[in-house]
């Protein structure tokens, strides 16, 4: 039996440190199923999808990225089945690796808001060979009337805000990313 | 992968003084991030990191919750890597195992754990790998479990090699098990990698290296676990994993917290 370190009995434990995800996660993280929340085309679907670029503005290959987010009624799904989804059930979390051309597509629903006054959005976890630890950030939904009260975006610069908004397009939503450069999508910590 | 003529000295001698650079800072108060999502050491960080801080963002409701994973998503036969194919694969045997914990000591129950790793020849399954080292038909090195009501996870494998990179000349990279964890919570959302007991590469390493505190580094390291051995089959390893980040509050203790 392994022991528990003191300063853990203690309540005061330092978190073990992230590494990179590294090269070779593709034949481990990535499963059938795993970008589809829900059935692509289902009625009430919509596409969430995007590119992600270095600080060059070259496309990422081999970033993974995840989502976790409410149902459309707002509600925080605590559904097992991810991992085998069976066509009905809504989960709530879905994980997509980027293509050759740094291309990502999650097949899900609009999320609702968790509460009245409350803003809608997606929860964004990235990752990507090259990248020491995981970065997590927010897809807000376009002209969403809650935006304008939101304490996050009202805390940033326009163009900070517009990094964290996706766009409307004819299947759904777009969402880019950009990990360094002039459009640096803004990151966030909830310390 | 683009030639490169940087020596393991050129790098050790930039390790080195970002390290020492470190240490000043955490005496003025500030302590670093770990890892140093900055850190040119590790070439294809240069291109792939935050340039602007963090900003800070109060959680909302769901960021306060994890995703749920159960036991039918995972088959308790993936938490053992060495039944892959119709024979052993070769390699030192191992356990590997060890509790899921929050910031406050929590196990983190029921929850996903997902690992993936080279052969023991330093060779991964995956189209990009360049190693002209063996495949091992024995052997596809991904494994998933879910934690036990101590927080518990548990796999048996075979020990991973070291394998080379192309970040500079004659760089290699310390053995290492990949893990994939998830908290109580989105915000504790964690992929680390495990390394095991005094790797002389540990010095060499900018990915490794890119935690500049011996004391943070030292929690990557698991422990040679006799008491995990089993005679006459394997070796046993302990690992304790912290994951941290705010989640809900809990309003009534739960059988086993501590």
């Amino acid at each position: 039996m392994s022991t528990i370190p003191t300063q853990i009995a203690s309540g005061s434990a330092s978190a073990t440190p992230g590494q990179t995800i590294g090269p070779f996660f593709g034949y481990a993280l990535p499963y059938e199923g795993d970008a589809d929340l829900v059935p692509p085309g289902s009625p009430g679907s919509i596409r969430l999808h995007g590119w992600v670029y270095d600080g060059a503005g070259n496309p990422i290959p081999d970033a993974l990225l995840e989502i976790w987010q409410t149902d459309a009624d707002g509600n925080v799904p605590q559904a097992e089945g991810s991992l085998h989804r069976d066509g009905w059930t809504f989960t709530g979390w879905g994980r997509a690796g980027t293509d050759l051309h740094g291309h990502y597509s999650f097949s899900t629903v609009l999320p609702g808001a968790a509460g009245e006054g409350r803003v809608p959005f997606f929860a964004l976890t990235v990752f990507a060979r090259g990248l020491l630890d995981k970065l997590q950030t927010r897809i807000y939904l376009p002209e969403h009337p809650a935006n304008a009260g939101d304490p996050l975006l009202v805390s940033l610069s326009e163009d900070e805000r517009a990094t964290l908004v996706a766009t409307a397009d004819a299947t759904g939503l777009r969402f880019d990313i950009h990990l360094q450069g002039d459009r640096e999508t803004t990151f966030l910590n909830y310390g | 992968m683009t030639a490169t003529t940087e020596t393991q000295a050129d790098l050790s001698a930039e390790i080195a003084k970002i390290e020492a650079d470190a240490e000043g800072q955490t005496q003025e108060g500030k302590p670093s991030r770990q890892p140093l999502l900055d850190y040119p050491p590790y070439r294809s960080s240069i291109l792939r990191h935050p340039t602007k801080d963090p900003r800070h963002a109060d959680p909302e409701t769901i960021e306060l919750w994890a995703p749920c994973f159960g036991h039918s998503d995972v088959d308790p036969l993936e938490a053992d890597l060495t039944i892959a194919g119709s024979n052993e694969p070769i390699g030192e045997r191992i356990t590997v195992s060890g509790r899921v914990l929050d910031g406050e000591g929590r196990p983190v129950r029921n929850q996903l754990v997902e690992i993936w790793q080279a052969n023991s020849a330093g060779r991964y399954v995956h189209k990009r790998e360049q190693h002209p080292a063996p495949l091992d038909p024995n052997f596809t090195g991904v494994g998933r479990c879910i934690t036990d009501a101590e927080g518990r996870y548990r796999f048996q494998t075979i020990k991973p090699g070291p394998y080379p990179w192309g970040n500079h000349i004659n760089a290699w990279r310390p053995a290492h098990i990949h893990f994939s964890l998830f908290g109580r919570a989105f915000t504790q959302r964690l992929i680390t990698q495990m390394y095991f007991p005094s790797d002389p590469l540990f010095a060499l390493d900018p990915i490794y290296q890119s935690i500049t505190s011996q004391k943070d580094r030292d929690a990557l390291v698991a422990r040679y676990d006799h008491d995990l051995s089993v005679p006459e089959y394997s070796m046993g390893y302990s690992w304790d994993i912290v994951v941290t980040g705010p989640s809900r509050t809990w309003t009534e203790p739960e059988e086993g917290d501590l």
